[in-house]
């Protein structure tokens, strides 16, 4: 092929008012990071978003690092100390015990790693089932978009945490069913947002663009329309990660997700419960962690949103 | 015209024909249109907003799909052409878009973007095909440095001279020019417009379709001119000729309309009446009847006219190539 070979490097003629720029001096790698910069300069203009960078940073720390700096490991999964039950928070039990006397600091900090998990999970799965039923609906005909967003409909229609116990308990309460019954309810709210996003991008003059340069069906979706669809779904689901660990956290209270021992916050608020008042921070202290972490990732979402997508700012 | 012989043309279209089903009616956007570009030759397609031109463009390249009639580019037909016939279609003719912010995907880099058509047409890869890319860049007067920016870096000339770039990669024998600087400042119009036309000076066989609704330019780029009045062609000829001499009322209006420096020559425009009527509900006879100023009740309003030639221009109008009195006089250039 001759493709381009009689191009003759010879630029258009610089008059009054061109806007030819001359070459510059800064190194063209520089360039690259430009976007980044300029992004995370609004990012860090927003002293809410700072916040819930910082909450949700410290988080990951701690389910990253917190087997190593409690000071009673053995408790993290369950042990008997009846003789240091029900302290309340002093020097040695930051938090507290529990009515078994397990240091509840060492077991709200090994459960930010169990939350962090299930916030993972029911996002990612979610996404999974969603995004890909989304882009399939936005690009396609008619039939096979309507069956899709009538299903969703369907789903969108039913409270999601009604279901959602529906499903638990017909696998039997556990902290992976809960898991796996909050991902099947979730998936819908990434089909709709995926869908819309896809109909407005597609009609986009670069999606013609790419058709009217030979580009496939495969190319126009994966490179013109999936990454122009990225900044909502990154949003809502760092918004989502929040939301699922208190809709976790809710089957656990309501005993449908982790089972005690296990050191997860939503069951450990649950049997707390039974010592309010007097033993208050039995339930206090996970409760605190679940309120951080759900407003951690909704300060950081509302941020990335404000970054990412300016036009969705409500 | 610069090439008069008569070649196998770059682009014809015959009786083309793109209507647009909706609920209630339909919309008759583009009505038996037929057209001829030469090679080396550029056609200035005009008329309002709404009359039709850009459509013709896009279902001229397949990017709309035709109710009816044919497309041929370089003598072969590709009304019905998919895939790989479809696929060569597109490194022979180009379209470049009337705005140039939105044509560029915002997420590539400028270098992705010029480079995509070679990805798919070519097997250049690599450093071959950075230095192409480059090169590209360097004829359409960006430095190299723009690779690694994003669309919204760059003005509005910078990035259509990238869409221009864009389109030049797989070396085009044609282009759709698309309103390519209605988008533009005046300042930055007239460096497209000049890198267009010695674009054409260089490259003998290159052959545009600009679509516009601004005369001016026409009269300055194009050697031929179609005027477009509701889906269909009204007026065509060699530019000098149809400027000289408008047989088309609808064409003496747009002619009349271009704003002139000396105010007391404005004075003698024709002005339309009314709003250019729907496409759905095309008027009967000639579609310009409800308009036209010298309109006749019992012929323009039943029969539809045919083609007049007038010299080397043709029109279709009852009174081309008819003397019309004082109200068209020579006022018009």
């Amino acid at each position: 092929m001759t493709l381009a070979e009689n191009i003759v490097p010879k630029p258009m003629g610089t008059g009054p008012g061109d806007d030819f720029i001359a070459p510059e001096t800064d190194f063209a790698p520089v360039d690259r990071f430009r976007e980044y910069r300029r992004m995370w300069a609004t990012f860090r203009r927003s002293h809410s978003s700072m916040a819930g960078l910082i909450i949700v940073m410290l988080f990951l720390i701690i389910a990253a690092i917190g087997p190593w700096i409690v000071p009673f490991p053995e408790d993290a999964l369950g042990s008997i100390h009846l003789d240091r039950k029900l302290q309340p928070p002093n020097a040695i039990h930051w938090f507290g015990t529990d009515e078994v006397g397990m240091d509840i600091y060492t077991r709200v900090v090994v459960g930010a790693r169990t939350t962090l998990w299930i916030g993972l999970t029911i996002t990612g799965l979610a996404m999974l089932i969603g995004v890909p039923l989304g882009l399939i609906a936005g690009v396609s005909n008619t039939w096979v978009r309507e069956t899709i967003m009538r299903i969703t409909d369907i789903f969108l229609s039913i409270p999601g945490l009604i279901l959602a116990v529906a499903i638990v308990g017909a696998l039997g309460p556990g902290i992976l069913n809960a898991m796996i019954a909050l991902s099947l309810v979730w998936w819908p709210g990434y089909v709709r947002l995926v869908q819309s996003k896809v109909l407005s991008v597609r009609n986009e003059t670069y999606v013609e663009a790419a058709r009217s340069i030979g580009a496939s069906n495969f190319r126009i979706i994966f490179i013109h329309i999936l990454p122009n669809c990225m900044s909502p779904i990154v949003v809502k689901a760092s918004m989502d990660m929040g939301m699922a660990i208190l809709a976790a956290a809710s089957l656990g209270f309501l005993g449908l997700g982790a089972q005690p021992p296990y050191p997860e916050w939503g069951a450990m608020i649950s049997i707390g419960r039974n010592y309010l008042p007097d033993w208050w921070w039995y339930s206090l202290f996970p409760g605190l962690a679940i309120y951080f972490t759900v407003l951690g990732f909704n300060l950081l979402g509302d941020g990335l949103r404000d970054v990412l997508d300016p036009k969705q700012r409500s | 015209m610069r090439e008069s012989s008569p070649s196998v043309p770059m682009l014809e279209l015959e009786n083309l024909r793109v209507h647009f089903p909706t609920k209630s009616a339909v919309v008759r956007a583009v009505d038996d249109i037929s057209l001829k570009l030469y090679p080396g030759e550029i056609l200035g397609l005009v008329g309002e907003s709404g009359s039709g031109k850009s459509t013709v463009g896009k279902a001229a390249l397949r990017l709309i799909d035709s109710t009816d009639g044919k497309i041929k580019i370089n003598g072969s037909d590709i009304t019905k052409a998919s895939g790989k016939e479809l696929k060569s279609v597109r490194t022979k003719a180009q379209l470049i878009f009337q705005d140039p912010h939105s044509s560029l995907n915002p997420r590539m880099t400028i270098g992705k973007i010029v480079a995509e058509p070679l990805l798919i047409h070519s097997r250049q890869r690599g450093s071959e095909l950075a230095e192409t890319v480059s090169k590209l860049l360097g004829r359409v007067g960006l430095p190299r440095q723009f690779l690694h920016r994003y669309p919204h870096e760059l003005s509005g000339g910078q990035k259509q001279r990238v869409a221009i770039a864009r389109a030049l990669s797989v070396d085009p024998d044609m282009l759709i020019l698309d309103e390519p600087t209605s988008a533009l400042d005046v300042s930055v119009q007239a460096q497209i417009l000049e890198f267009l036309k010695e674009l054409h000076d260089e490259r003998q066989r290159m052959t545009s379709l600009f679509i516009s609704h601004n005369l001016a330019v026409v009269r300055f780029l194009c050697h031929r001119i179609a005027v477009m009045y509701l889906g269909r062609i009204v007026e065509e000829g060699p530019v000098e000729q149809v400027f000289s001499n408008p047989q088309h009322p609808y064409t003496k209006a747009l002619l009349s309309a271009v704003p002139l420096p000396q105010a007391e020559r404005n004075a003698g425009r024709i002005h339309l009446q009314g709003d250019l009527p729907s496409p759905v509900n095309v008027p009967t006879g000639c579609a310009f009847h409800p308009r036209c100023p010298q309109a006749e009740a019992g012929k323009c309003d039943s029969e539809t006219p045919h083609w007049v030639t007038v010299g080397q221009s043709r029109a279709r109008c009852h009174f081309a190539g008819e003397d019309l009195g004082p109200d068209f006089g020579g006022d018009v250039e």
